[in-house]
């Protein structure tokens, strides 16, 4: 029971829904748009999320696996409060960050401004952006590019990029998106060694990735989830295998 | 196979959340704090604003003169088509300048208006991958008009000039009353802003919502002169405050046009209700953007 566990929670996850309103554009769906009704029936909810409960604590890393299109994603963005559930809630010790591979920032714009926006997004003032600005470019390690408009990047240099800036803040709460899956080598050891460090520090990091290496590399704890419920929560080892032989 | 170690009711993890001193996530702030935090996070908006001039214009090759050139072409191309139209006797006095601040200063509301309304849906990216207070959104929309009306008020006030309206005392009332419709403008820019995200069909219609603003406010034709022997109509068509903002920057500057303590009183009112209201409205759904 969680209520006689010792440990402090970070995050509560209390019996979540998630809905997606769909905009279909099938020619039937819009055939079927009445007007005179003024309810648009080409737009559907679909059921992204059921029922999801879980408890993260201090210095826990969970990975978060499932193929794709079971929700994964749609979770961490409700656990970020980016989504709101249309049941249940989620609650956290402290706001927590996203970092995923598709939160495009702002295209036409180069990487520089983009870490500044970034940074500002995240709650920093410009001055205190401009004095992590070294350290950013550093971690990403595109110098090279960072006056080159965000769209003529690779899937692994923006990826890089906004791990970078989602990292030069010392979250407690981090939730990471993919977004080490498109790193090389050495970036993905790097970014290991921060998450590390990060969970140190009481922080609490949650890990969505297919790879299951990096799963076992960084996390101590395992959610799997398909189509929309949680399968099963617990050690590694046994949540990887019980997947894996389901796949 | 399920296996939940931690498996407790509904009540009994909100409890135990509370218990803990978590709380909720995404939970919309009350009013007071939400502004704070908007107000504390204003360089974003103001960033993002100064930041997008820059990167629709280097797109084009006149880059940054497009902000001028565009309105100026526009009133040569109304200035134009009307001139040949409109007999000599419906024209209102000094047509080029009154028809020049008509354009100049409705194409401030028009693009905060049309921009604003497009301010959360297209800048879906932004509001699903970070968090900040999504009044920033339109707000720096309406920053970046802002900026924007900066060299166009000053191509306006010089076109103004050379057409041969003397120069007086009053022009320096002209940046008053575009701070005035800034403030309206953003109010409406919220309300559009949080409309288009329930409903976005409303993206089809505002197109034609401006134009029949524009061929309502009285741009290229003297509303009192066409609306002369209809009080009840003129009296409607003054309550428009995108109309008084024109007129009174017409006051100013071009001569023939006079202001009234009246069109002050609507514009200061317009603008702060519109603002008020705006805030509210929007704010209200703050935890509902970014959801589709």
């Amino acid at each position: 029971m969680a209520a006689t566990d010792t440990r402090t929670p970070t995050v509560v996850v209390d019996g979540i829904d998630v809905e997606y309103r769909v905009f279909a554009s099938g020619k039937a769906a819009g055939n079927q748009m009445s007007l005179a009704s003024l309810k648009p029936k080409g737009v559907s909810t679909y059921r992204a999320l059921h029922d999801i409960s879980f408890v993260a604590h201090e210095g826990e890393s969970i990975g978060v696996i499932g193929h794709n299109g079971s929700g994964k994603s749609t979770l961490m963005r409700s656990v970020a409060g980016l989504i709101s559930p249309v049941k249940g809630a989620v609650y956290a010790s402290s706001r927590p960050a996203l970092l995923g591979v598709n939160a495009a920032l702002l295209p036409n714009l180069s990487g520089a401004r983009n870490v500044m926006l970034g940074g500002l997004a995240l709650g920093y003032s410009k001055a205190e952006v401009e004095e992590m600005y070294e350290d950013i470019v550093e971690f990403s390690g595109i110098r090279d590019f960072i006056d080159m408009p965000m769209k003529t990047y690779s899937s692994g240099m923006s990826a890089r990029l906004r791990f970078a800036i989602a990292i030069s803040r010392a979250h407690q709460i981090l939730l990471i998106d993919e977004a080490l899956a498109v790193g090389d080598k050495d970036f993905r050891q790097k970014s290991q060694e921060r998450i590390r460090q990060l969970r140190d520090t009481a922080g609490t990091v949650f890990l969505v990735s297919h790879s299951m290496k990096s799963i076992r590399d960084v996390c101590d704890r395992v959610l799997w989830i398909d189509h929309g419920r949680l399968m099963m929560d617990g050690d590694p080892d046994e949540v990887i295998a019980a997947y894996e032989g389901k796949a | 196979m399920t296996v939940r170690e931690e498996h407790l009711t509904t009540e009994g993890l909100s409890a135990y959340a509370e218990q803990a001193g978590l709380e909720r996530v995404g939970a919309r702030p009350k009013l007071r704090r939400y502004i704070v935090e908007a107000w504390r996070r204003r360089e974003l908006a103001a960033t993002l604003a100064s930041y997008r001039i820059h990167a629709a214009m280097g797109q084009n090759r006149l880059g940054l003169v497009w902000i001028v050139l565009r309105p100026t072409l526009l009133a040569l191309m109304f200035g134009t088509i009307f001139f040949v139209i409109l007999p000599n006797s419906s024209r209102p006095d000094n047509f080029l300048p009154f028809l020049v601040v008509g354009v100049f200063v409705f194409e401030f509301f028009s693009a905060s208006l049309g921009q604003g309304a497009r301010s959360i849906i297209n800048n879906q990216g932004l509001v699903r991958s970070l968090n900040f207070p999504r009044i920033l959104m339109p707000m720096a929309t309406v920053l970046q008009r802002v900026f924007e009306i900066i060299p166009v008020a000053i191509t306006m006030m010089v076109i103004v000039a050379l057409s041969g309206e003397p120069i007086t005392w009053n022009w320096l009332l002209v940046p008053v009353v575009l701070a005035i419709m800034a403030v309206f403008n953003f109010g409406i820019a919220l309300i559009f802003a949080r409309l288009t995200v329930h409903l976005r069909d409303l993206t089809q219609v505002l197109p034609l919502l401006t134009r029949l603003m524009f061929y309502s406010t009285g741009i290229f034709y003297s509303i009192e002169a066409v609306l002369a022997d209809r009080p009840d109509l003129l009296a409607l068509a003054r309550l428009n405050p995108v109309y008084d903002y024109i007129a009174l920057v017409r006051a100013q500057i071009v001569t023939g046009n006079s202001q009234t303590m009246e069109m002050w009183i609507v514009a200061v009112a317009a603008a702060l209700l519109c603002f008020i209201i705006g805030v509210i409205f929007f704010w209200r759904a703050e935890e509902r953007y970014g959801r589709d």
